[in-house]
């Protein structure tokens, strides 16, 4: 293939999805609830610009409506709820103590290689300009599942579910240019609903164990 | 406009128990609604095997033979349940278990389920398939949550966290997907829509397809409940509400298998290898042993019949991955029969909690002396789920052995193992229960009013299919089967 005239911007794209990669490594050592969230908005705003970039040098409009729509959502809406839902639960300043970050971090890098491997064979089918960043978004995706199954809070554990979220835009951006726009507003909102079943589980369980630290729900044990 | 009129009913059912649901008269609007669903549903069924399939709003609709025959199931145990669940309110109403409030949060949501339901059979757009079961989970979660206790929140917790993962899974995999299809299809609209998708499978990039494969199955198996992705699945149903427990168990793990089937079909057109039908017999088979043999130790009634229920999805995925016209029906004949009797069975179990006040094995003691009528309904439900003659389970279980032995003769002992485990640990619980314990009996509550018609038209079902119809529903099926390429391999 020819250099593609917009070098600068190509550097850009790849260049967010390192930090978007980079964000999802953060998000497992990182301790404290707030910078979690903050992380978060983060993640929105990298996505924001990767989509802005790769609309740019794609020309393909649609995606501008995207970045549109991921910012008001990601950057602004989603955020200012989590850090309302912390100020109601009066869980701001709150540190979970972290097992084994080293051991989660190793873990975390063959995960990456393993996203790459997978992703290979299909980066190389891809048409689009950024197509090289695919494996960046299967390895987020499995880098916040992993923060999922290791983190014991449920905040965090929403966070690692939206981490996921960002992670599956990010590659569905970078594969094909975005899903139908139809889809796009429908998964939308289903992660709207979730995170508003998520808040109202967060005062039940508070309600019901007196804590949002999971230790305590796997004491009450089922069967 | 078939097509809209059976979303319409719970649409509207939705909203109006949103703003009535806490007054006495809702539970028989509730009952309206499910029975108005019902009735669209088996026209549009009707109407589907008489002139063919249907598409409708620009294409995002759809249904054919296959959707049609999970639509009809879908709104006719809605309804049915929605029977149950008015006796079954009304009792708890009278313990004081039930404020107003919780009604209309209940109630409204068994609309929002049904609806979200039947918008994943009718979609033909992949992607809105995907948003519709992620909306059957965000409902079913709060209603896992009903009743509040520890225990519940904890169980829906579980399946919050488990199945939110799963089905990110499921949308990587529809990236993937839409990622394929789009070069033959072009961008936009038309390339996640499965009756496009259909006409091109054969020019879809394979080794794509082969990974949103996996993807749809870790992703959508979760929801069908497959080992080892099942672990959501007991808690789920024991703590929830039995009517709820009931359309679980029913439907819901149905249609997830429905929407792995749909994408099957994509997948064994692109694919040329086996790849599809050997993921769905590993994972059929595991479920199906794991399933059978964790029923052994069970002491809560009704975790085990979910893990009955896991080791059923798992027989019905597993005839899916044996295949062929044959497999193919016997594991559609026995989702239709698993469906009917497991709702049912869950009927049954949630009155027999209610009148035992308990849900423990060793403390469920006395029915058949309590309750004659429910004893009876236990022993048949449990004799119809295992595989006794003639009911339908029979008929699925004996066609899933036979196609067995011819395709995949290894697995025959293992099976053979599962049902005759299941057959056992369900004979003898259920004697247990029924039988006496020596206490002199005391009924602490009053004798509540138990309705029966739901339990026996749904036993009865299963009877008439095992016994006089499975040849009509066999002609019926294998049209449905074989219009969307399910009998091949």
């Amino acid at each position: 293939m020819a250099p593609h005239p917009h070098l600068l911007a190509n550097h850009l794209v790849g260049m967010l999805g390192s930090a978007l990669l980079l964000s999802a490594f953060a998000n497992l050592a990182m301790r404290r609830l707030t910078s979690l969230v903050r992380i978060f908005a983060l993640q929105g705003l990298l996505l924001t610009a990767s989509t802005l970039a790769v609309a740019i040098l794609s020309s393909e409009t649609h995606l501008l409506f995207s970045a549109l729509f991921t910012f008001i959502f990601k950057v602004v809406l989603l955020p200012t709820i989590l850090f309302r839902l912390m100020n109601r639960l009066h869980i701001q300043g709150e540190v979970e103590s972290l097992v084994n970050v080293p051991s989660t971090m190793v873990i975390g890098l063959g995960i990456v290689v393993f996203s790459f491997t997978l992703a290979a064979p299909i980066s190389e089918l891809a048409s689009t300009v950024s197509k090289g960043l695919i494996g960046v978004g299967l390895a987020s995706l499995l880098l916040s599942f992993l923060m999922m199954i290791t983190r014991r809070k449920a905040l965090t554990q929403l966070l690692g579910f939206l981490g996921m979220e960002n992670a599956l835009f990010f590659s569905a951006i970078n594969a094909t240019y975005g899903m139908p726009m139809v889809v796009e507003l429908g998964v939308a909102f289903d992660v709207l609903v979730g995170t508003f079943v998520f808040g109202i589980f967060f005062f039940q369980i508070r309600e019901t164990f007196e804590s949002l630290d999971l230790k305590h729900m796997d004491s009450s044990s089922l069967e | 406009m078939f097509l809209l009129s059976i979303l319409l009913s719970p649409l509207i059912g939705a909203f109006v128990m949103g703003f009535v649901g806490h007054t006495k008269a809702a539970s028989r609007l509730n009952i309206l609604f499910s029975f108005l669903t019902f009735g669209a549903t088996f026209l549009l069924a009707w109407n589907v095997f008489a002139n063919g399939p249907l598409v409708g709003l620009d294409e995002q609709l759809f249904a054919d033979g296959f959707s049609a025959i999970f639509i009809v199931l879908t709104g006719g145990i809605g309804a049915t349940t929605s029977l149950f669940s008015h006796r079954y309110m009304a009792i708890e109403k009278s313990r004081g278990h039930l404020t107003g409030e919780k009604q209309r949060l209940y109630l409204s949501l068994y609309q929002v389920f049904l609806l979200t339901m039947l918008v994943v059979l009718v979609s033909n757009n992949l992607g809105l398939l995907w948003v519709s079961l992620e909306g059957a989970t965000l409902t079913t979660v709060l209603l896992v949550a009903w009743s509040r206790t520890p225990e519940s929140v904890k169980a829906a917790w579980k399946y919050f966290i488990l199945c939110g993962v799963g089905i990110a899974q499921a949308l990587f995999g529809t990236i993937l997907l839409y990622f394929a299809s789009e070069k033959t299809l072009g961008p936009g609209g038309t390339a996640l829509l499965w009756t496009h998708l259909a006409a091109v499978k054969h020019t879809l990039e394979p080794t794509v397809i082969g990974l949103a494969f996996v993807f749809f199955i870790v992703g959508y198996g979760t929801k069908v409940g497959l080992v080892p992705l099942h672990n959501w699945l007991p808690d789920a149903h024991a703590e929830g509400p039995a009517p709820i427990s009931a359309v679980l168990s029913g439907l819901l793990l149905n249609v997830a298998l429905y929407a792995i089937l749909r994408i099957k079909v994509l997948a064994d057109g692109s694919l040329h290898n086996p790849l599809t039908a050997h993921l769905l017999m590993g994972f059929g088979l595991l479920s199906v042993l794991l399933g059978s043999l964790s029923m052994w130790k069970r002491q809560d009634i009704k975790r085990l019949f979910a893990y009955s229920s896991i080791e059923h999805m798992g027989l019905a995925t597993f005839a899916f991955g044996l295949g062929g016209p044959m497999g193919s029906f016997a594991g559609l004949l026995h989702m239709t029969a698993h469906s009917l009797i497991k709702s049912s069975i869950f009927f049954v179990v949630g009155h027999i909690v209610q009148t035992s006040g308990s849900q423990k094995i060793p403390e469920i003691r006395d029915v058949a002396l309590r309750t004659p009528s429910l004893a009876r309904a236990l022993l048949i439900g449990g004799l119809a789920v295992t595989g006794i003659p003639p009911f339908a389970i029979f008929a699925s279980e004996f066609l899933i052995l036979s196609v067995a032995v011819r395709r995949a003769p290894w697995s025959l002992p293992l099976l053979l193992l599962a049902i005759i485990v299941t057959f056992g640990v369900l004979y003898f619980r259920i004697q247990e229960m029924n039988g006496e314990s020596g206490r002199s009996l005391s009924f602490p509550n009053e004798k509540p009013k138990i309705t029966f018609y739901p339990i026996w038209i749904h036993f009865g079902l299963a009877f008439l299919i095992g016994l006089f119809f499975t040849h009509e529903l066999g002609r019926l099926y294998g049209l449905a089967l074989h219009s969307i390429g399910l009998t091949n391999g």
